[in-house]
């Protein structure tokens, strides 16, 4: 196989990330614990999780909003470190971009649909000023938001909540980027304009080759749009490996209960995780064992102790659980 | 699929002009701004008076019948065609004396209100912005100057120096009354500040001053000029009870040493109602229609961010995704 295809373009191992809580600067929880994955050209990583499981936190620490606490960043191959200090903070900047879950927030309510394309363009100096105008219109049109004219004239409160995402994702590939970090990107829009989105996306992964961490609570949507699938619980990596049989045959207790879930509430639209809520606890340094055993109907001894190691249950398919 | 095309060039120039979007963005310009008036009483009423003010003011040398330094006619006479609102004790015309005092005491109040916003805006946004330890330095500095008792300040400053003239009492009054203002915009620009769209930009690699001036700062255009109109007739009030009290530059002809000279003369109980009573009603209808300019202001252009009907319609859709997911 050739080399590019082997080198995930964007490769996490064994990421922690702990936050402080209070006020005193001596207790903190642990959001992130050993979350290693890849990313590959023109592939999807679905994490899919709970609220709270870390999965913002993960594209956050991708996308430097966050510094990790430890473990290692790798991009095209080398350290992150060193490739920003090779190419620039703004050029990374530019590679990988993000789409955030709140289509009402990640618009600024003063500025026109135009504003929000032609910034990035003229940031990372994609067009020479006379070509912007055109360039937007262009990235209009190509997310499906014809006219592209009147639309950028509008401002964000004059777009649906669909209309706005595709706006977020016009302006996340008007940079032309590698990775695409898009968190939640559908789950506050309305049923009827979720596939058109998933499938803009996915256009975009097929036939420009990017490369996407797709965040979702919505496992149902993970096996649609990704190739892989990593299922997080309370900042743990649980069970991952190929969509498919990550939710073909679920091996975990938890991404069991995620899917059973899908089933009871397959007339309703989406996830109804709360009425299978136990209790959640909080994760620390030295909190030890498997996180999921205060809800795992399975629990033996050892859980309680130390997390269980990974295990390969097929080719390609990881899991950590003692009782698989 | 089309690719994007980086340059422009190998492409037909668009069919719409630029020309025509600049003047699509003034025309929903004025159009936001005519909506702040339209249905709006109070801020039809207090923008026809305070334009009606103003203009006074500025027209001032034309509309005034005499000149308000000088003795024109016997003490006290009554308002009559040759003196609308009657003379002074000493024998000004109060008419001509109320249309250039107005020009004095409205720069002394506007030019307080910008200096105070100024630096409102300064303090406010950067310790929003920056947190940390920049934050708490200038939550100490903001709140000192809020504790700060500035017109006693002003009153023993004025007693000490004589009389203060109105440019300083212009740059104590601005210099002061900031503290509340930096307050309000300080806490609106830390809840902009974790909006996704200020982080979108900053991930994006906007600038952290382009984000300062052209993401946040019009966000909170309500709120500054709010800040302005409230620091205006504050300002206003202390330079007429500075002047009551004589602290003023009292040969300076504002409406707050038309005040002092109507009570040193004893106006009201000799019967010369006029001399009291017009600089009064001047500073009561001003401060009335800044009033309630300010307080429409609530409805103004940036709805989105705060109580007007585009934030109900946010949450609505909010709470109903929530329900959606099951976290409600
Ligand atoms: N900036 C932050 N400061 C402190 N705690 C945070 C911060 N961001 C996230 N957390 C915590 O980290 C955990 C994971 O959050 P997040 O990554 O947002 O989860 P998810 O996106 O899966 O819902 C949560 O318990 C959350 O409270
Ligand atoms: S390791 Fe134990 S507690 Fe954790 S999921 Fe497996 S059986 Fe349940
Ligand atoms: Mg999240």
């Amino acid at each position: 196989m050739m080399n590019e295809l082997n080198t995930p373009v964007l490769k996490a191992s064994g990421l922690i990330k702990d936050f402080p809580i209070g006020s005193g600067n001596k207790a903190s929880m642990r959001a992130l614990n050993d979350i290693s994955f890849e990313l590959h050209k023109g592939q999807a990583l679905a994490i899919v999780g709970e609220s709270g499981s870390g999965k913002s936190t993960s594209a956050r620490i991708l996308s430097r909003i966050f510094e990790e606490t430890a473990g290692l960043i790798e991009y095209k191959g080398i350290k992150l470190k060193d490739f920003i200090k090779k190419f620039g903070r703004l050029e990374y900047a530019r590679q990988v971009q993000m789409v955030f879950q709140d289509p009402f927030g990640s618009l600024n309510p003063v500025h026109t649909i135009y504003h929000h394309i032609a910034r990035p363009l003229l940031i990372h100096k994609r067009t020479d000023k006379q070509g912007v105008e055109q360039a937007v219109y262009d990235l209009l049109e190509l997310v499906g938001l014809s006219p592209a004219y009147e639309t950028s004239l509008k401002y964000p409160h004059q777009l649906s909540g669909g209309q706005r995402q595709r706006v977020a994702i016009a302006r996340a590939i008007a940079v032309e980027p590698e990775v695409i970090l898009a968190d939640e990107p559908i789950s506050m829009l309305d049923v009827s304009v979720r596939l058109g989105i998933l499938n803009l996306m996915a256009e975009l992964k097929d036939k420009r080759g990017i490369s996407f961490m797709y965040i979702t609570h919505d496992i149902a949507t993970a096996r649609y749009f990704a190739e892989k699938t990593a299922v997080m619980y309370l900042g743990h990596m649980v069970e991952w490996g190929d969509s498919d049989a990550v939710t073909q045959t679920p091996q975990h207790p938890y991404t069991q209960l995620l899917l059973s879930a899908v089933a009871d509430s397959a007339r309703k639209d989406t996830v109804e995780f709360k009425a299978n809520t136990g209790e959640i606890p909080l994760w620390g340094k030295e909190s030890k064992g498997c996180p999921f055993v205060s809800r795992c109907h399975k629990v033996i001894e050892p859980c309680h102790q130390t997390m269980p190691a990974i295990k390969e249950i097929s080719s390609g398919h990881f899991i950590r659980c003692y009782q698989v | 699929m089309k690719q994007i095309p980086i340059h422009g060039d190998a492409l037909v120039s668009p069919d719409k002009p630029k020309a025509n979007l600049i003047y699509k963005n003034l025309g929903s310009k004025l159009k936001a701004f005519w909506s702040f008036f339209e249905g709006n009483p109070p801020a039809l009423i207090g923008g026809f008076l305070l334009t009606l003010i103003m203009t006074m003011a500025v027209l001032a040398p034309v509309l005034a019948s005499h000149d308000p330094d000088r003795r024109v006619a016997r003490s006290h006479v009554e308002p009559s065609a040759k003196h609308f609102l009657g003379s002074t004790r000493s024998g000004r015309d109060v008419y001509s004396q109320l249309l250039f005092g107005a020009q004095k005491t409205l720069s002394v109040a506007l030019a307080a209100g910008a200096i105070a916003v100024f630096i409102a805006i300064g303090v406010g946004v950067t310790a929003g912005y920056m947190g940390g330890r920049v934050d708490s330095y200038l939550n100490f500095l903001t709140n000192v100057f809020l504790v700060f008792p500035q017109l006693p300040l002003l009153i023993v400053l004025a007693a000490f120096l004589g009389q203060v003239s109105s440019l300083v009492i212009t740059l104590l009054l601005g210099l002061t009354s900031w503290p509340w203002v930096a307050r309000v915009i300080r806490s609106q620009t830390l809840s902009l500040r974790h909006k996704e769209f200020v982080i979108s930009a900053e991930v994006m690699g906007e600038s952290r001053w382009r984000i300062i001036l052209v993401e946040i700062l019009p966000n909170l255009v309500s709120i500054v000029f709010g800040g302005f109109l409230g620091t205006t007739i504050y300002a206003m009030g202390a330079e007429a009870g500075l002047g009551i009290l004589g602290l003023g530059d009292s040969t300076e002809v504002s409406w707050g040493s038309m005040l002092y000279w109507a009570q040193t003369s004893s106006s009201l109980f000799t019967g010369a109602w006029w001399e009291m009573l017009a600089p009064a009603m001047a500073l009561a209808l001003t401060g009335g229609a800044l009033a309630l300019i300010n307080m429409s202001i609530d409805q103004m252009s940036n709805p989105k961010l705060k109580t007007g009907k585009h934030m109900k319609l946010w949450k609505k859709l909010k709470r109903e995704a929530d329900q959606r997911r099951g976290l409600v």
